[in-house]
């Protein structure tokens, strides 16, 4: 008997359960959705994420993100994902920014190596201050994790409230991609004396530039 | 009330800083939870308590059925399935792995999943190099000691503790700073996050009909552990399960904010299978390892399965009179606090530790912040119940009885038992089997009559604690 076949057999035998019977009904998942206005969304994500300690831009135009990001990475090394939005507002083309890597160990050297890591991000959650990524080839993994600084640009339409209207729009986010890591504020850790220490592992600077 | 406890008990409490220690973050934790559970800011907390306790229950109570939903889905993504009965099947799994792919360097995110089954141990006594990094377990790991709290595994060191044990074993200057410290590990671990053939992660919940892996955190370390390694093997316990990625909604606005009173933790990471095509990154394997590991057993008794629900948010143990004056390390397992206290015994068998379900006032103060409801007083007296009966039947009259306690007390007292195992190991068979005969000082009444209904273990022809001071040296 497989571990597998002895595990199941235990499991029933000891629930009282004939193999494959279908369970009756779960609870109905909760999902409430709230509703809240976009300039209302906009500044609780914009707060949320101060409080956390994330420094945060509220920019009027693309050109005034952009501007931002480049005052940043002014004489820095910076890698940009593939993100057709960063590209298209001009992100990639400012100096010191590497971008449009397609192979790994390329991307995963200048990420070791750059000081910054600018994104953009499927989703931002308004209720915790989050950015939801969706890895893809338009958003590596590594560029919002090894770099210290983590720059992320955001189109404000992209702005949810919360955790329940994102798992609405996406009740299956598997079939959508590999990974969806969901990034709220700075890394951090009080491991030592509960002492909090921001960048441990991940980048310990975050910025948010919502784009209206 | 067993004798290891005891010692352990009285250290403790005659250890000022390490009281103010733990009382200090144990305090700060609670009136983080505090804020964050407020009826001001989270009018529905107990709608979700409630939410979080029927699906728990449901999941629990139809488990072979999301076992096998969990499995396929996996599968359909391309990622792989092994079943483990215990804590060697999972390190045999682990092992077969890395010897195909050639791999000899493991890096490892907080998981007491594989704390409980002591796997960095294993994979090292096969010549495998595994790293834990989470800070804090990164620096009981250095320390070989296990974690103090389910989510603060080094809440009894102090910043020079650290400074000593890096100044040991990562050659350092004696750096007291906490936030160099923290520095130095993270340039320490970044080079074996990027040379790691195998990234090992535990499970906070696994998801049925997403065959995914859901991770909290607040350092990255799970990330880059998932992230950056071509392989990537999560290992859960079987009673991680919860049926539909939309659960997630009501699970982690309680996770965070009952174990760090986070609304959300920096990260949480919803994994899915190894990089799709066309990614840049990402890992090439994805395994999933489900752990039995005693968890079947504790499905028999429908009223003690509910221990299975604990989602490891560390509430109990902030809120438990007990443990705050206690603390971790006089737990007889490295599950502390008032789940330790009801799941050490249903694991190992009342019999075990008999003193520990008594370890409580019964104050009620866990089951009012379990964020998924857990009856734990109501668990607690069964189990004193259950180690009463068993009293009755193993001790046949009181002078047994108190031949039962010696017995106790050598097994309780590590040196020693050490030495009486060693005696029995000389005396008895050795290797696989069992003793049916025991030394003679052993060699009474109730130990005669506890081993014709259960055989115990043969000692190994090295102990644990042998191997592990030879590793360390
Ligand atoms: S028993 Fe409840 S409070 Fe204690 S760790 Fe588990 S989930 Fe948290």
């Amino acid at each position: 008997m497989t571990a597998r076949e002895a595990i199941l057999r235990d499991v029933r035998r000891n629930l009282g359960r004939a193999e494959g019977a279908t369970p009756p009904p779960p609870p109905e998942p909760r999902i409430r959705i709230p509703e809240v206005s976009r300039e209302d969304r906009i500044a609780r994500m914009l707060e949320r994420v101060s409080a956390l300690a994330g420094k945060t831009l509220h920019a009027r135009s693309a050109g005034d993100a952009v501007e931002y990001v480049a005052a940043r990475t002014a004489g820095q090394t910076a890698v940009a994902s593939n993100a057709p939005f960063l590209r298209q507002i001009g992100v990639t083309e400012l100096p010191g920014v590497q971008s449009g890597f397609t192979d790994e160990r390329n991307l995963r050297e200048a990420c070791a190596s750059a000081e910054i890591g600018i994104t953009s991000a499927d989703y931002a959650l308004a209720d915790t201050g989050t950015l939801v990524m969706m890895a893809s080839p338009a958003e590596a993994r590594l560029v919002s994790l090894l770099p210290p600084v983590h720059m992320a640009i955001v189109p404000a339409e992209r702005i949810l409230t919360g955790l329940d209207e994102l798992f609405s729009l996406h009740p299956l986010p598997a079939s959508e991609t590999s990974s969806m890591v969901l990034i709220t504020g700075p890394s951090r850790t009080a491991d030592i004396e509960q002492i909090l220490v921001r960048g441990v592992h991940g980048p310990g600077e975050i910025h948010v530039v919502v784009v209206d | 009330m067993s004798t290891t406890f005891d010692r352990k008990i009285d250290a403790t409490l005659s250890d000022p800083r390490l009281q103010n220690a733990i009382y200090k973050a144990t305090g700060r934790l609670m009136s983080h939870r505090k804020i964050a559970v407020d009826s001001d800011v989270l009018p529905e907390f107990e709608e979700l308590r409630t939410q979080a306790n029927a699906v728990k229950r449901h999941t629990i109570e139809n488990l072979d059925w999301y076992l096998e939903q969990f499995e396929r889905n996996v599968l359909a993504h391309g990622g792989h399935v092994h079943w483990a009965r215990t804590g060697t099947d999972v390190a045999d799994v682990i092992l077969g792995l890395a010897k195909s792919r050639n791999a000899s360097l493991i890096v490892k995110s907080k998981s007491m999943t594989t704390e409980e089954i002591d796997l960095n141990e294993r994979l090292e006594h096969h010549g495998l190099e595994s790293v834990e990094t989470d800070l804090g377990e990164y620096i009981i790991q250095l320390k070989h000691e296990r974690p103090y709290h389910i989510v603060a595994p080094a809440l009894h060191l102090t910043r020079y503790d650290v400074a000593n044990v890096f100044e040991k074993k990562l050659g350092v200057e004696n750096e007291t700073e906490i936030e160099n410290q923290t520095m130095i590990a993270r340039r320490v671990l970044r080079d074996k996050f990027l040379r790691a053939d195998i990234g090992i992660s535990g499970a906070n919940f696994l998801i049925a009909d997403s065959g995914a892996v859901a991770l909290v955190e607040n350092e990255g370390n799970a990330r880059l552990t998932t992230s950056a390694p071509k392989v990537h093997i999560a290992v859960a316990g079987i009673e991680k399960l919860i049926p539909r990625a939309q659960d997630l909604a009501t699970f982690l606005k309680l996770l965070g904010r009952s174990g760090t009173g986070q609304p959300l933790t920096v990260y949480t990471s919803f994994l899915s299978g190894p990089r799709r095509e066309d990614e840049v990154d990402g890992p090439e394997e994805f395994h999933v390892i489900l752990l039995d590991s005693g968890r079947t057993k504790l499905l028999a008794d429908p009223d003690k399965r509910q221990s299975l629900y604990c989602i490891r948010c560390g509430a109990c143990l902030n809120h438990c009179p007990v443990y705050r004056k206690i603390g971790g390390h006089s737990f007889p397992w490295v599950y502390s606090g008032p789940i330790g206290a009801i799941i050490t015994p249903q694991f190992h068998g009342v019999e075990s530790e008999p003193g520990l379900p008594f370890a409580s006032s019964l104050c009620g103060a866990c089951a009012e912040v379990c964020p998924v409801k857990i009856d734990i007083p109501k668990i607690l007296l069964e189990l004193r119940a259950d180690v009463k009966a068993s009293e009755k039947r193993h001790a046949v009259n009181e002078a047994e009885r108190a031949v039962f306690r010696t017995f106790a007390y050598v097994a309780s007292r590590p040196k020693l038992w050490q030495r009486a195992t060693k005696l029995a190991a000389r005396l008895g068979p050795r290797g696989q089997g069992y003793l049916k005969k025991v030394p003679g000082f052993m060699n009474v009444g109730p130990v005669r009559a506890w081993l014709s209904q259960r055989d115990l273990p043969a000692p190994a022809e090295k102990s644990f604690r042998e191997m592990w001071k030879e590793r360390g040296r």
